[in-house]
């Protein structure tokens, strides 16, 4: 925990205090030029002031609990050109040191003022396993999947394209209100999902509704949810694609960017405390990584030691964000060390890769109870959503390009059928029967009851309050005094 | 503050001095009358956390400072050696990461109490409070109860300027999903803070960090580790029929005093102890207002929109019949809080404000311009 932390260095640096070799705290301000010599205790207060003609050497015989004090309130200044006589002048007086022990591990110190560049000279390498033409790429590290496992991976990623397919248009017929998409990001989707198991808790963003796919929600369950009828899990209480499903350890779909990813790390620390055999994944894009909650729940997760995979969908775009004016880092993997969490880029449009790291996260995550940062590159080959138009912020030529060449159901199809495991009739067979469940499923959810009044006033709190049950009587007086000017579909 | 309350109950006053550690159930105190024992408030809120965490393995304690260094308020001391750094859990200084953290372990079945150093720092995490606690059961369609509790220091305390001295019980109080506790004695403390870890809904635990140091009286009952208050039910701590003064935390102590210099005028307040701000206990207050048919509301916060303002709406909804005066509200000025301590005072209710707004309502007092 922080604070035992705190106190156990604080105890350290007061021991180490007594050995006047030492540097303090404060100290750190100083450029990392400072060298060896200059850990005598007179010099340590020193900040270097070029611009300053004035120079005043620190008396000699400060000792440490004076210098404390001035750490914090002064302020002393050196003339840059006496600089290196004290030096010499030193190096005779006082022993020097080479590193500082400090919290979190030895520091080696260096006579070279050198910044580390901000910019992305060489970036970090991307584990792909497959290449865009479906071919296994020699001496690649990857795991053997069964035959039913790459079928059933497959299919699901064709049933999830054809169901964004059909319920994307029932969107733009005005059959539902709202929809999005998770074209180019199906790998990502069901891979992921398939490295997991069922008592993995997922802590969804918006664009993974392949992982509950997978996990057995059906079509008529998607569909109850975007009709919000009465057989939605969620009462009809939410916007379309905000699904959510206990028995599938599916948290509940949240508009709010990134918030699930401190939830996830709570959870995490649950199954920790409870010495669960599971772990938590949670994803979000790139423009999630902007936020208060990233940085939080990040580092807590590294504190606090808890099994969860982060998983980050860079996929180019947020909104009309394009990723340079997100950040400037090499992406997201990178900000994985700063958190001291290990992390892994991964080609997004390859399900074999995905499957790989997720599989091994999820088992790293679990026997070392550590947190585990996957940034998966892809891109989002569809709008935001069914209320964007992504060709006005976008060349036309870019969305093609991912969306053929690099086509993740494109690629993984080559792959199951060299190897003999897929062809196109069953193709054909499974589209035109996916359509046909989605089309029926959409005329049933549509012609079922809208939620009843009752669906209002519950699960506000486990137990309706008084003014609650009030508010209900009342309104169903209203209603059935002013029938007329109420819709007839819903159930008093 | 030491000499503001003491509630009446019979010869009590000889061992009022005495403030003694909690003890659980100690028989030796059945050979007294009832409240004879005192228990600070501090006292109050670490015995009932340190019940329910006895009780409930799930139940943890997280904030900043809670473990090692006992609780920025000493609230926590002594729970860290009890029960070990997997249930008492010093975090990094981020309310939004901690208040998240809480609540996804809630959704997984963990009973979090969440510290806030003050609830001023809250701001930083309401959106988890909000979006994330108070609406998950109702968006989830009832898949995920979040049973937290955020407590803390909320309202003035003295001297610590603007940024630590707002109420947010106005705020909380209007969010349906959310339940707001606001204990005044240390009974309210210890029954209060055990219904709300035991609660199954996300409860926003407002204490005040003068109030602390206070000490009450505590019967034999409410020391017992199975106590506990009703969640929505105000009390009322003094009886009256000639007016009503709500207030809560640290106020209803201001109003007891008040009621005090009234009955020497020959008024006689009724003083009700809300207890609760979400759900609040309407059916208390106009009972009281259609006994009395004249309203003080007295709270710490800004007056716009604040709580009074929502107990004069709902006394005029259902009572307005009844009232022989205009709802006088006493209330914070609308100021960030100034830090210069003569400012400072005139900032906030002081018992004369509350002793002239009850005159009048009772049309004893010019009545003060109303201002455009």
């Amino acid at each position: 925990m922080a604070s035992t932390y705190l106190s156990k260095s604080h105890k350290f640096i007061i021991h180490n205090l007594k050995s006047k070799n030492y540097l303090m705290f404060g100290f750190i301000n100083l450029s990392s030029s400072v060298t060896n010599s200059l850990f005598s205790p007179h010099l340590v207060l020193r900040t270097i002031s070029p611009n300053l003609s004035n120079s005043s050497r620190i008396n000699p015989s400060i000792t440490f609990s004076g210098g404390f004090a001035s750490v914090s309130g002064g302020r002393r200044f050196h003339n840059a050109t006496s600089f290196s006589k004290d030096v010499d002048q030193l190096s005779n007086e006082v022993p020097s040191q080479q590193e500082l022990n400090f919290p979190g591990g030895k520091v080696k110190f260096t006579r070279k003022r050198i910044f580390t560049s901000g910019s992305n000279d060489e970036r970090t390498q991307c584990y792909r396993v497959l290449s865009e033409n479906g071919q296994l790429i020699g001496g690649s590290d990857s795991l053997e999947i069964s035959k039913e496992l790459a079928i059933k991976m497959y299919k699901e990623m064709v049933t999830l394209q054809v169901m964004d397919i059909i319920f994307y248009e029932a969107q733009r017929q005005g059959r539902i209100s709202f929809y999005l998409t998770t074209n180019g990001e199906e790998a990502i989707n069901i891979a992921s999902a398939a490295a997991l198991n069922n008592n993995d808790f997922v802590f969804p963003q918006y664009r993974e509704p392949g992982v509950l796919l997978w996990r057995g929600f059906t079509l008529q369950e998607f569909a109850n949810q975007l009709f919000g009828n009465k057989y939605d899990y969620g009462k009809g209480r939410q916007m379309p694609i905000h699904y959510g499903s206990k028995k599938h350890n599916y948290i509940t779909v949240s508009s709010t960017v990134a918030t699930q990813i401190p939830h996830a790390v709570g959870a995490a620390y649950s199954m920790k405390m409870e010495k669960q055999d599971s772990c938590t994944i949670t994803y979000f894009g790139d423009g999630g990584t902007s936020t208060g909650d990233f940085h939080a729940g990040l580092n807590f997760s590294a504190v606090m030691e808890v099994p969860v995979i982060f998983f980050c969908r860079n996929n180019g775009w947020a909104i009309s964000t394009p990723i340079n004016d997100q950040f400037r880092s090499d992406g997201i993997v990178v900000r994985g060390k700063a958190y001291g969490i290990p992390s892994i880029r991964v080609d997004g449009n390859d399900a074999l890769a995905i499957y790989s790291a997720v599989y091994e996260a999820r088992k790293m995550a679990i026997e070392k109870q550590t947190p585990i940062l996957i940034e998966a590159l892809t891109y989002r080959a569809g709008h935001h959503s069914t209320s964007d138009d992504s060709t006005k912020y976008r060349p036309i030529d870019e969305i093609e390009w991912w969306r053929d060449d690099q086509n993740p159901v494109k690629r993984f199809k080559t792959w199951v059928m060299n190897k003999g495991w897929w062809s196109d009739e069953a193709e054909l067979e499974h589209r035109s029967s996916i359509r046909k469940q989605l089309s029926q499923a959409i005329q049933a959810a549509e012609r079922v009851e809208k939620p009843p009044v009752t669906d209002m006033f519950n699960d506000v709190y486990d137990v309706p309050t008084k003014n609650l049950n009030e508010q209900e009587v009342f309104l169903r007086k209203t209603i059935k005094k002013y029938a007329q000017e109420y819709p007839s579909n819903v159930v008093v | 503050m030491w000499g503001i309350v003491r509630q009446n109950v019979g010869g009590a006053s000889g061992l009022s001095s005495q403030v003694m550690r909690l003890r659980p159930v100690a028989s030796a105190m059945r050979n007294y009358s009832s409240a004879t024992k005192e228990m600070t408030v501090r006292d109050a809120l670490n015995s009932a956390l340190d019940e329910e965490m006895a009780a409930d393995p799930n139940v943890f304690v997280m904030g900043e400072e809670v473990g090692e260094y006992q609780g920025a308020y000493k609230i926590t001391k002594g729970l860290l050696d009890k029960y070990g750094p997997e249930r008492v859990v010093d975090t990094p200084i981020t309310e939004a990461g901690f208040a998240g953290i809480g609540v996804g372990s809630a959704y997984h079945g963990l009973r979090p109490v969440i510290e806030f150093m003050t609830f001023n720092f809250s701001m930083q995490a309401i959106d988890h409070v909000i979006n994330s606690a108070a609406k998950s059961n109702y968006m989830s369609a009832g898949q995920i109860n979040v049973p937290i509790v955020f407590r803390g220091p909320n309202g003035p305390a003295a001297g610590v300027g603007a940024q630590h001295s707002q109420c947010y019980g106005a705020w909380y109080g209007s969010v349906p999903g959310l339940k707001v506790l606001v204990p005044y004695s240390s009974e309210d403390a210890r029954g209060l803070l055990k219904a709300a870890i035991r609660d199954p809904d996300p409860v926003v635990f407002l204490e005040n960090e003068l109030l602390y140091g206070e000490s009450f009286p505590v019967s034999a009952e409410v020391l017992d580790s199975s106590f506990c208050l009703p969640i929505g039910k105000a009390k009322i701590e003094r009886e009256g029929k000639d007016i009503t003064i709500t207030a809560f935390s640290k106020m209803v102590g201001y109003a007891l005093k008040a009621a005090e210099i009234l009955e020497k005028d020959g008024i006689n307040a009724e003083v009700i102890n809300l207890r609760s701000i979400r759900p609040l206990d309407r059916a208390t207050i106009n009972a009281s207002v259609r006994k009395t048919n004249r309203l003080v509301t007295v709270e710490e916060g800004f007056p716009q929109h604040g709580i009074g303002a929502e107990i004069c709406a709902s006394v005029v909804e259902d009572s307005f019949g009844y009232l022989d005066a205009p709802v006088e509200r006493v209330a914070g000025a609308d100021v960030p809080t100034p830090y210069a301590a003569n400012l400072e005072r005139m900032a906030f209710p002081q018992i004369e404000d509350i002793v002239r707004a009850a005159k009048r309502a009772c049309y004893r007092a010019v009545p003060m311009a109303a201002t455009a």
